[in-house]
């Protein structure tokens, strides 16, 4: 029922469109155009912020007007320096999460299936789920140095409980005569698992990956404010120290836009994936 | 819907006989003794729905277990496809304990049980392919029964976009397609309008009459039963116990025997049996 409501969110197209028609928008035929008119609200608080700057109304250290922090970011992408950094950012991020799901995944499938493993990890999962794993990051600094190592296992950290969790309780909630339909279908347990519990669960594993992809954006950026050598979230700290203020706020909005692209992106692959629910 | 259903037999079930005429057609194929089941929730009192069943059934025979609804019976046909644990009493299929579920024991469950991230044609193909049977066989096999329950055209359907008796006749063909030797049966055409229902009975009667399956098929419903079976247990409220075991002897190739006296007489027989249970049910069973 839970995944009813990622479900509403997800329906940026067809579920936007009673909001169109509600506002007049019937001329408006295009996806792309709903698209670019549902995010109106975006482009007014843009609208707002360069004219609250030009006008003086908010001091440019505060907020540098909008024009420069596009001028600075066409400088920084140019050079070359923001793909880069990006680059280092998001496979850190991607690499995070990969081991995260794959090990989430299959250590909530098996603690919902085997009673053994369930009383092995279960206090384990309690115990380091609510922990804030940022704190974690001095630790594995120190561990793993200021490369990519330490991101990458932050991040898997971070990530892996949510996945667990949900793939946990979406293979707990499987229903009984799947199984067993399997079962007599001449699936052995194995195979069941894999065949049976796991799509059934997929759909709460999924919505568990879109918690942990958050996640991980917070994460990566945290880990490399603190202690890195590169990296989006690097950069900001260093432009920030330097009083760099556009570039800076440049790097931000490219982070921010970056993990509001993943998301839409992985929403579209959560419906291809969840097609069969109709 | 219900007109596409093709009432000829399939071909496929040529390869799935067992045992020509006069191999032992009396041999015991279920053996069930003395056996209870009690359900024990992680909340709640304990729920004792089954109580000292014995049955026997015959290969090849077709037996409806009937009787109101929460007396057991799904209960019974669980415990014999070993998806419950026989705690109580004993199941022998071919002789052996039930030791969990197998393919030799095909089930259509009440509630369809298909898997709903999976196709029509790919639910039917999945037990196929646990069979090891070649890739296009498989295909080929799971498109003549997907036509046999008249669903050609929804082969790549989801279950999500199929109405409640579409899902079940889907739920058939799955079964069906892996020829087992015992064909369980729970409640199978509850969902069907009356005329798909009825041509799937016939259907039904001719696919058993071909291959001779052992079936075990529950029903509440009294016509069902006499139509189809020719031995009906008819079980007790809850508890569920068996109440009377009435072999029906007739002929069903008859094509008016629906309107025959005979029938009439049987149903109005079988329903006395069964309405004093109904009422016992329905003012909260034997507990
Ligand atoms: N999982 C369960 N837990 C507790 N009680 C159950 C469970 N399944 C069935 N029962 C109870 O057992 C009795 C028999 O159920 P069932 O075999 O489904 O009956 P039928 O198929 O004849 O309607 C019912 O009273 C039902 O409420
Ligand atoms: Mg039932």
């Amino acid at each position: 029922m839970a995944l009813d409501k990622t479900e509403g969110e997800a329906g940026g197209g067809h579920k936007g469109a009673p909001f169109a028609l509600a506002f007049g928008g019937g001329g408006i035929g295009s996806p792309f155009l709903r698209g670019l008119w549902r995010y109106t609200p975006i482009f007014l608080l843009a609208l707002l912020w360069e004219g609250a700057t030009r006008l003086g109304l908010v001091s440019h250290l505060t907020l540098p007007p909008l024009d420069r922090v596009f001028a600075a970011w066409w400088g920084l992408f140019s050079s070359g320096d923001l793909i880069r950094n990006a680059a280092v950012s998001l496979s850190r991020t991607a690499a995070g999460l990969a081991l995260a799901v794959l090990c989430g995944t299959l250590l909530g499938v098996f603690m919902a299936s085997s009673k053994w493993v369930r009383t092995t990890f279960d206090p384990l999962v309690q115990a380091i789920y609510p922990m804030p794993k940022s704190a974690l990051i001095p630790i594995l600094v120190l561990w793993l140095g200021f490369g990519s190592a330490s991101k990458i296992v932050l991040i898997f950290l971070g990530c892996m409980l949510p996945v667990t969790l949900s793939a946990f309780n979406g293979a707990r909630g499987t229903e009984e005569v799947l199984v067993w339909s399997g079962r007599s279908l001449g699936a052995s347990k194995a195979r069941v698992l894999l065949e049976i519990v796991l799509p059934s669960a997929l759909p709460e594993i999924l919505s568990g990956i879109r918690i942990a992809l958050a996640f991980a954006f917070v994460l990566l950026v945290a880990s490399e404010l603190i202690a890195a050598r590169a990296g989006l979230g690097y950069m900001i700290g260093w432009l920030g120290d330097g009083g760099v203020y556009d570039a800076m706020f440049a790097v931000v909005l490219t982070v921010a836009l970056l993990g509001f692209a993943a998301d839409r992106a992985f929403l579209l692959l959560m419906r291809r994936f969840l097609r069969w629910r109709g | 819907m219900a007109a596409a259903i093709k009432t000829r037999s399939i071909e496929a079930f040529g390869g799935g006989e067992r045992g020509q005429a006069g191999a032992a057609p009396e041999r015991t194929e279920i053996a069930i003794r003395g056996v209870g089941h009690t359900y024990r929730p992680a909340r709640g009192r304990p729920v004792k729905a089954l109580e000292t069943i014995s049955l026997e059934v015959k290969e090849r025979e077709f037996v409806a277990l009937l009787g109101p609804s929460g007396c057991g019976k799904s209960t019974l046909l669980y415990l014999i496809g070993g998806f419950l644990p026989v705690e109580e009493g004993k199941i022998l299929i071919d002789g052996q304990p039930v030791a969990g579920p197998g393919p030799d024991r095909g089930i259509v469950f009440q509630h369809f049980a298909l898997f709903p991230w999976k196709t029509v044609l790919k639910n039917v193909v999945y037990g196929l392919e646990k069979k090891g049977v070649a890739r296009e066989e498989r295909v080929r096999r799971a498109r003549e029964f997907i036509d046999l329950v008249g669903l050609s055209g929804f082969e790549d359907s989801y279950p999500s976009q199929l109405s409640g008796g579409m899902k079940q006749r889907a739920a058939i063909a799955r079964t069906l397609a892996i020829d087992p030797a015992i064909l369980l049966m729970d409640e199978p055409f509850g969902s069907l309008d009356a005329q798909t229902r009825s041509l799937m009975q016939s259907e039904l009667l001719r696919i058993w009459q071909r291959s001779r399956k052992t079936v075990v098929f529950v029903t509440h419903d009294v016509q069902e039963a006499v139509y189809l079976a020719e031995r009906i247990v008819v079980m007790s409220a809850r508890p569920g116990r068996v109440k009377e075991i009435l072999s029906v002897g007739l002929d069903r190739n008859d094509p008016g025997l629906l309107r025959s006296r005979p029938f009439a007489e049987m149903v109005d027989h079988v329903w006395s049996l069964v309405r004093s249970e109904a009422i016992r049910a329905e003012r909260g069973g034997g507990t």
